[in-house]
């Protein structure tokens, strides 16, 4: 058996709550139900489930979600070895097993038939059938899937199937009020409040333009990366130039508008 | 000139003998010039050495010999000394080799207003390399635009020249030289023919002439960065508005100001840098005063004030919306403290001069520039106010007003009344003119009071279309484009029965079962391989082969060595544009139940949204046809978010045929619609009956090089274009215009299943 204790969150994450999310999300947990966590790229989803998995003293198996991902990397798979062949259990399987709460991140980006595989872990049945092992895994009861999803991805191509999102109970997550997103920044960085104030109002001017050129708006991770290269001496508007801008565009007009927001914010 | 002459001129009696020695070298008899010789003389020699009057002389004396009356003498002698100041002496030989070469050829009479405008020329060019460009691209137009018309050889004077001079010093101050030389090629090739468009284009009448300037102008232009304005606006401030550009090159006597109304925010076409603020960063500063007005401002009732009131108002309304600007951006300040003008505290000289504007923009300055070290105790006392009032939020123009008012009783005086004003270093021209500050109650319709004039006639036109969009069209001779050349109008396609359609689609009824077939084949397509499958329906043999190699070597082999494939949906987004000259009323066959050209392609672009409509592709349609290059018909028949449905069908039973076929304008226009949609794949479909052709173009080639051009252009874009055409002589030069994308449909009765299927086809 697995040793679930190296699954577990050792320290409490710095977490801050947008709103009633911990209770909520708690509750969800007492029922097992599965959660689903909504929000644009970077707005501390992680970061939230991280925290609740500290904060309900569980273990967290955490899979970022890829296109090439098929069922078996997350179920598991015959290997070979010297003696003939050995099952390994893939994360969800663990998870299932152990009792841990699986976090499968970004899960649009895997392909709809792997999607599936989750589908009877989220009903009544909570269990995973391992067809290639001839098993059926009852889940632990400690066990919970929660799943994430940006729901501002432009391809219409990738969308969650309706059926699968009908096993979730979800929440809305969205980049953090300007107060709340300053004190976050602060507080994970130690960076001053004020600066910080700036870096939220740089960051509210990329979001203006979603859907006008940017597909996303800039993070709460960016103006994190942004506020850590500040302490660590980088000049305000280089650290912006370099964590907020160029890493979102390519755009030549988007970018000359964000330099000057950063040029005429920082003097 | 014999000695009587002397004699006679000498007449008058100068008494310095150098004076007398100037005269007597000038060499003339004209009275005009003796009235002025001595005043003129004085301020030759303020600017001319000593050495060098002889040439001044002898070349006045040349000029007054000429046989064109006193004028070439008598201006030269009044401008040469402002050309020297500017230029140098060293500009006196090329100058009058050109003078030379003007009087040998026909072109004499261009004499005069090349020198009447030389000097300001001069000052513009500030050297004399600059100065001989000037000179060369003079004679360059001389050369090329004399005589030439109907082969007639080198007796009618260029028909350009004079007033090319006339316009120089205009020209001159919006473009370089470069800039200019341009200009003039361009009038030169397109009018060498046409003595009055000539004259016109160098008159700066002819709009594809004011077009060029602007395209040669420096400076940031708004047409380049108007995006950015946008995003400008709507990042930094979320606000957003149309922009719309005000020409500042030909309105020199108007000056516009930029202002907003309920038709968009209006900026100047172009701005220079300025001291030390480049043109982009002018544009934000515009912008954001006019955003502060929109946040803070709130209308005040005019009849209230008097005329200084409201001026002191203004100024001081503007401070506090830039104050508060700052704050949202500090950066800002750096920006509006370099392009607000900062007046002198004493220039201003009150026993003769009204002052009233020179202390209000100090008055400004002082808000916005915390080190502005006036004296001035007036001054002091009401920017203390101001940022007391400012303090603890935005304030308001009510408060802001009072302040005004207050500072402008305090520091009145009787010759404020004076006509004399001062203006210098008062204008700051990134502020808008404050035309929504004001409300008047004796305007009982002020709604409209605060849009221009010509507004309701505006109205009245729109009624029938949407202004007109400019499209360049290709010069092949000169391989250059001809800007702003073509005028488009659009419009929705008029409507008829939609019972019509539903009729002729019955009379397919077999073809359409057919393409029902075919169309539920396609629906699902663009197979998709997926790699890296450990079930699927063929093995990856590369994966497979390093899998083998990899479990050889004794290591963990990947078992994901299948591969599977998938269907996609499609996603195409698809424009068809359809000719709708005079020829598709041409009827075929023979005999007397023969359709025409058009009602065959009514039934083809019937049955094609009928099945583009069932495959889900976002299809629009559009007819078009030209009268000239000043109107191209562009008419929407379906837009690409229309469904297939009575109202789409009633306007395609109302097509109908006429005028010609200027392609590559009507190619432009779709394509603009078209790039601007989200698609893997973007297609031009164009259903035409003949090459292209206008009534205002006799070379035949021209319109097909620009067709072929407007083709290239669509490409670089991302959309592909296709073109089904029904001419059976056509293949020549669609190819030429269309590469390998073009079909020529030999039997025109086929056309109603040949486009549907073509479509089909091409996108499978
Ligand atoms: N409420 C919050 N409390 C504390 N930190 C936060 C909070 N929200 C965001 N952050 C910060 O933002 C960063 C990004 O958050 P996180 O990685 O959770 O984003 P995400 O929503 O999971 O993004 P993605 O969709 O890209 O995976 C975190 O590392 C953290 O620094
Ligand atoms: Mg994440």
């Amino acid at each position: 058996m697995t040793d679930k204790t190296q699954y577990l969150v050792k320290q409490e994450p710095f977490y801050r709550p947008q709103g009633r999310e911990v209770e909520l999300f708690a509750a969800a947990y007492a029922a097992r139900l599965p959660v689903m966590v909504k929000g644009p790229t970077g707005c501390g989803k992680s970061r939230f489930v991280e925290y609740m998995a500290w904060k309900l003293g569980k273990p967290l198996i955490t899979v970022a979600c890829n296109e090439d991902m098929t069922a078996s990397d997350l179920v598991g798979r015959w290997l070979l070895d010297a003696n003939g062949t050995r099952w390994l259990d893939g994360p969800l399987t663990t998870a299932a097993r152990i009792g841990a709460i699986c976090y499968l991140d970004e899960i649009v980006e895997a392909r709809q038939d792997t999607t599936v595989v989750i589908h009877p872990l989220t009903d009544h049945r909570r269990v995973l059938p391992l067809d290639k092992k001839g098993e059926l895994v009852e889940a632990h009861p400690d066990f919970q899937l929660v799943i994430s999803y940006n729901p501002g991805y432009q391809s219409l191509m990738k969308d969650l199937k309706q059926s699968t999102k009908q096993r979730f109970t979800a929440f809305d997550f969205d980049y953090p009020a300007p107060e709340l997103e300053t004190a976050i920044i602060a507080q994970e960085t130690g960076l001053a409040e004020g600066t910080a104030a700036k870096l939220v109002k740089i960051g509210q001017v990329g979001r203006n333009l979603k859907g006008h050129g940017l597909d996303e708006g800039i993070s709460t991770r960016l103006l994190v990366y942004a506020a850590t290269l500040i302490r660590r001496g980088v000049p305000e508007t280089d650290a912006c130039r370099m964590a907020l801008v160029r890493p979102i565009t390519d755009d030549a007009d988007i970018r000359a508008t964000l330099d000057h927001a950063i040029d005429t914010t920082f003097v | 000139m014999t000695a009587a002459d002397c004699q006679d001129a000498a007449l008058r009696d100068y008494q310095h003998p150098l004076m007398r020695e100037y005269w007597a070298r000038l060499d003339t008899r004209f009275s005009q010039v003796a009235e002025v010789f001595e005043e003129m003389m004085a301020e030759a020699l303020a600017v001319i050495d000593r050495p060098d009057l002889d040439a001044y002389l002898d070349a006045a004396r040349f000029l007054g010999k000429l046989g064109r009356g006193v004028e070439p003498m008598l201006v030269f002698l009044e401008e040469w000394p402002s050309v020297v100041k500017a230029v140098g002496k060293e500009a006196l030989d090329p100058v009058l080799d050109f003078i030379k070469a003007m009087q040998r050829s026909p072109n004499g009479k261009a004499i005069t207003p090349f020198l009447q405008t030389l000097a300001a020329v001069a000052r513009r060019l500030q050297s004399v390399e600059q100065l001989h460009h000037y000179l060369d691209i003079a004679r360059d137009l001389m050369l090329r635009t004399t005589g030439s018309i109907h082969g007639s050889h080198a007796t009618l004077p260029s028909p350009g020249l004079p007033v090319f001079f006339e316009q120089a010093p205009r020209v001159l101050d919006l473009l370089s030289v470069g800039g200019m030389r341009n200009w003039v090629d361009y009038g030169i090739r397109n009018y060498r023919h046409h003595p009055e468009r000539q004259t016109e284009y160098f008159a700066l009448k002819l709009a594809d002439s004011r077009a060029v300037v602007q395209r040669e102008r420096h400076g940031t232009l708004f047409a380049d960065v108007e995006r950015q304005l946008d995003l400008y606006l709507r990042a930094l401030w979320g606000d957003s508005d149309q922009l719309v550009p005000y020409s500042t090159a030909f309105d020199e006597l108007r000056r516009p100001m930029p202002y907003y109304d309920r038709l968009g925010m209006r900026v100047p076409d172009v701005y220079d840098d300025a001291r030390g603020i480049a043109g982009i960063d002018r544009y934000r500063a515009t912008l954001a005063h006019m955003v502060g007005h929109r946040r803070w401002s709130a209308p005040l009732i005019a009849d209230n004030w008097s005329p200084f009131q409201r001026m002191a108002v203004e100024f001081l309304e503007d401070a506090r919306i830039d104050t508060l600007l700052i704050r949202e951006y500090p950066g800002l300040r750096k920006i509006f403290l370099a392009l607000h003008p900062k007046p002198v505290e004493d220039a201003c000289d009150p026993e003769t001069t009204s002052c009233l504007r020179h202390r209000l923009a100090m008055l400004s300055r002082a808000c916005l520039d915390p080190e502005h070290g006036y004296r001035d105790t007036a001054v002091n006392e009401t920017v203390a106010r101001f940022h007391a009032l400012l303090a603890s939020g935005p304030s308001s123009t009510r408060q802001i007003a009072e302040l005004a008012l207050a500072y402008v009783t305090q520091t009145r005086r009787q010759s404020d009344q004076l006509p004399n004003v001062r203006f210098e270093d008062t204008e700051v021209d990134y502020r808008d003119d404050n035309r929504h500050l004001w409300r008047y109650i004796e305007d009982s319709d002020d709604e409209e009071f605060f849009d221009d004039p010509d507004r309701k006639l505006r109205k009245e036109t729109e009624v029938v279309g949407l202004p007109p969009r400019h499209y360049p069209e290709w010069d092949h001779s000169s391989k250059t484009y001809r800007p702003d050349w073509v005028s488009v109008y659009e419009a929705l396609h008029p409507s008829g029965n939609p019972a019509d359609v539903d009729k002729l689609l019955a009379k397919h009824a077999l073809l359409a079962k057919q393409l029902k077939r075919l169309l539920d084949l396609l629906k699902p397509q663009d197979k998709v391989r997926i790699r890296y499958q450990e079930e699927g329906s063929e093995l990856d043999l590369d994966v497979a082969l390093r899998a083998l190699i990899d479990f050889k070597a004794g290591s963990q082999p990947d078992p994901r060595i299948n591969m599977s494939h998938r269907t996609d949906g499609r996603d195409i987004a698809v424009l068809l544009l359809v000719d709708l000259s005079e020829s598709l009323n041409q009827k075929i066959g023979a005999d007397g139940t023969a359709q025409t050209i058009l009602e065959l392609s009514q039934e083809a672009v019937a049955l094609l949204a009928w099945a583009i409509d069932r495959l889900g592709d976002p299809l629009a349609i559009a007819g078009f046809h030209s009268n000239t290059r000043h109107e191209v018909r562009y008419q929407h028949i379906k837009g690409f978010s229309e469904r297939w449905n009575d109202e789409v069908k009633a306007r395609i039973a109302a097509m109908a045929a006429g005028w010609s076929t200027r392609m590559g304008a009507a190619l432009r226009h779709a394509g603009h619609y078209l790039s601007a949609r989200q698609a893997d794949k973007r297609i031009l479909l164009l259903l035409t009956d003949g090459e292209p052709a206008d009534i205002d173009v006799t070379d035949p080639e021209h319109l097909k090089a620009d067709a072929k051009k407007a083709v290239e252009e669509l490409d670089a874009q991302g959309v592909t274009s296709f073109c089904l055409s029904l001419d059976p002589k056509a293949d020549e030069y669609v190819r030429e215009i269309f590469g390998t994308r073009w079909r020529v449909l030999d039997r025109i009765e086929r056309l109603p299943e040949q486009l549907p299927m073509l479509y089909l086809s091409l996108t499978r």
